[in-house]
């Protein structure tokens, strides 16, 4: 691994790590079965230095903003590249949006430049938003028919240059990327991320989950958001070791890609976590009963073993099986993006897999938290990482506060906001609006957002999020927790309720037995904490790119409802 | 060669038996998200199992944004 302590930019590093690892593996790409492109670093250097003399030609700038709008892939990873190199500033657009707010994200960007994939730019200049990008200059296509219409763009494939093209230095404090943590609504926020802010979050990330040649990173998660850019383009790259795309992310092929290319590391959502918990789960209830209880014993085996620490080789030792169906080499799968559930990180640990939960948010880089496995916490988000400095604003009785966070790895604001800015950092914290403890151990545990909250007039602080837990595998497709008054605003500060929010599967209906089960476990909470009505939801919850649920979105949808019809009585 | 209202019909038939619902329960102008309340992940697998009843590829990139079974049945016929 570089020592990142010696760098000013995120280019200046990425430059180095090409020729020092030039002849290891750095991409690999497959399309289902078949394996598209294999390159070293040494072929990633010439791709990209191409793509930098092109811009060069084309009189991109020192803080030039270029957006890129792609699914995972290498070329997606050679341009952010180049545009480094030549001193830009990467603006990484979400693939998943609509048109609409891709171009209403590029005009308050003010990006120069895009580079998009051929059926996405279909998209974008069929839309009527296109009349309104006033900044874009050029925009580069990848992988266009050969007799496409490419409405006004270039080929990617043909925008070069030759010569070798200037390597433009930027300082630790410069501007590297604009990243949108929200925003598609009224008033989007641009997280302005600085060199400093990805050289001092990898070191602290790789501190606990290292990387080297010969490692291979599984990218799922959009490389767009901050997990992916980080472990599956910054750090992997800084440390020699390989990154691996999928251009189909049907599950088939993923499971396939495991054993395929012996992954090291995966990132995954919670919903994609759990759905591999359910077919694992569907898979050891299959065996046949002498098995089964065998596969428990090894199983109770492995959690005994593996209490204080995970010990990987003895695991797989243990549970060959299991093991091999992820390759045999997987160190660790990381899970972020959204809240998961205790028993789902248990389920994966007891089998010998560890999973590195944590807590981040856009606005301080990618992670805060992060669980260091000494011992497995599932009921926590992790400690701070190194270099982290978490406190408590205002804590109650119980603990629990508003988490603020101060770091060289919180971005530097958000563009063209300069309130919204002053509202978020305090004095040099970051104010996440995230509701924590820290525990004894110095452990974080969370329990939801600040505004999603009730009041009782016992005076108890209930958090939602916290309740969930306790319809933990409930028989319906989606369900969450929230304060009433979060979805229909009140001018009250008494008589606060906590509702339970149902999307149901296709064809059930709310059942008495369905109604029993939920009473029953909302009896096991405690009186105050109780939910005290039940909302359906006839549709699916609305979820980020990352299939986090887009609470403020599901609430303000929710509040069309009349509330005194809404709200079912439990 | 089918015509386009026999691939709609057969994409029909399809999601119904995989997804175990009844078949005329659902129309080529359902979203499909919606009417079996399916998430992204489910949505895949249909695509998966069509395409091999097809004997297609469709790639991720063609179902972008796709939700409804007629515009499915479509990206499917443009390329038997």
């Amino acid at each position: 691994m570089l020592d990142l302590t010696r760098y000013q930019s995120c280019g200046a590093a990425l430059k180095d790590a090409l020729e020092q690892f030039a002849p290891e593996v750095c991409l690999i790409e497959s399309d289902r079965d078949r394996e598209k492109e294999r390159l070293t670093y040494r072929d990633f250097k010439e791709r990209a230095h191409s793509l930098a003399t092109g811009l060069q030609d084309a009189s991109f700038k020192v803080n030039d903003r270029a957006a890129i709008i792609m699914t995972n892939q290498s070329k997606w990873l050679i341009t952010a590249y180049a545009i480094f190199y030549r001193g830009g500033v990467l603006v990484p657009l979400d693939y998943k949006l609509t048109a609409e707010e891709q171009w209403q994200l590029l005009n308050h960007s003010s990006a120069s430049m895009l580079i998009t994939e051929y059926p996405i730019w279909r998209q974008l200049s069929a839309s009527p938003s296109r009349s309104s990008a006033i900044t874009l200059k050029t925009i580069l296509i990848t992988e266009a028919p050969a007799n496409a219409d490419l409405s006004g763009a270039k080929r990617w494939e043909e925008f070069r240059g030759s010569g070798e093209p200037a390597f433009i230095p930027r300082n630790r404090n410069d501007v590297a990327t604009i990243v949108y943590s929200s925003g598609t609504g009224g008033r989007p926020k641009g997280c302005m991320m600085t060199h400093e802010n990805y050289l001092e979050q990898c070191i602290a990330l790789t501190s606990l989950y290292p990387f080297a040649p010969g490692f291979r990173y599984l990218s799922i998660l959009p490389t767009n958001h901050a997990i992916d850019f980080m472990v599956g383009f910054f750090g992997p790259f800084i440390c020699g070791a390989t990154v691996v795309h999928l251009r189909t992310m049907r599950p088939e092929y993923v499971r396939e890609a495991f054993p395929k290319y012996k992954i090291t590391y995966v990132s995954l959502v919670p919903l994609v976590l759990k759905n591999l918990q359910k077919s694992l789960q569907t898979r050891f209830d299959a065996l046949p009963s002498s098995k089964r209880k065998m596969f428990r014993a090894l199983v109770a085996i492995n959690k005994a073993l593996t209490r204080s620490k995970p010990r990987l080789a003895l695991s797989r030792r243990l549970l060959p099986q299991v093991h091999q169906a992820f390759g045999g080499q997987l160190r660790a799968i990381i899970v972020g993006g959204a809240f998961t559930e205790p028993q789902t990180l248990q389920f994966f640990y007891d089998l010998g897999i560890p999973v590195a939960n944590g807590y981040g948010l856009t606005e301080a880089g990618t992670a805060i938290t992060v669980n260091d496995l000494k011992p497995f916490r599932a009921d926590t988000v992790g400690k701070p990482l190194p270099g982290m400095q978490v406190r408590i604003v205002n804590p109650g009785s119980d603990g629990i506060g508003e988490v603020s966070v101060r770091s060289k790895t919180v971005m530097s604001g958000y563009l063209n906001e300069p309130e919204l800015t002053a509202e978020t950092m305090v004095d040099g914290w970051l104010m996440t609006g995230d509701l924590g403890r820290i525990d004894s151990s110095g452990h974080l545990q969370l329990f939801g957002r600040k505004k999603n909250m009730i009041v009782t007039e016992e005076g108890k602080n209930i958090y939602p999020e916290d309740i969930e837990a306790a319809f933990e595998s409930l028989p319906v497709k989606e369900f969450c927790v929230f304060a009433a008054n979060y979805i229909w605003p009140q001018r009250s500060m008494v008589g606060e309720q906590l509702i339970l929010v149902l999307r149901l599967e296709p064809g059930q209906s709310l059942t008495g037995e369905l109604r029993r089960d939920i009473s029953a476990r909302n009896n096991r909470l405690l009186n105050y904490k109780r939910v005290h009505g039940l909302v359906l939801c006839n549709e699916d919850f609305p979820r980020t790119a990352s299939l986090k649920i887009k609470r403020n979105i599901l609430a303000a949808r929710l509040a069309l409802q009349d509330r005194g019809s809404a709200i079912l009585p439990l | 060669m089918r015509t386009i209202d026999q691939t709609t019909q057969e994409v029909l038939t399809l999601a119904s038996k995989h997804f175990q619902v009844p078949s005329d329960s659902l129309a080529p102008d359902d979203d499909f998200f919606r009417k079996l309340g399916i998430n992204s992940l489910q949505a895949l697998e249909l695509l998966s199992r069509l395409e091999n009843h097809f004997g297609i590829e469709l790639p991720d990139y063609e179902v972008q944004g796709v939700s409804d079974f007629r515009t499915l049945a479509s990206r499917i016929q443009s390329r038997l």
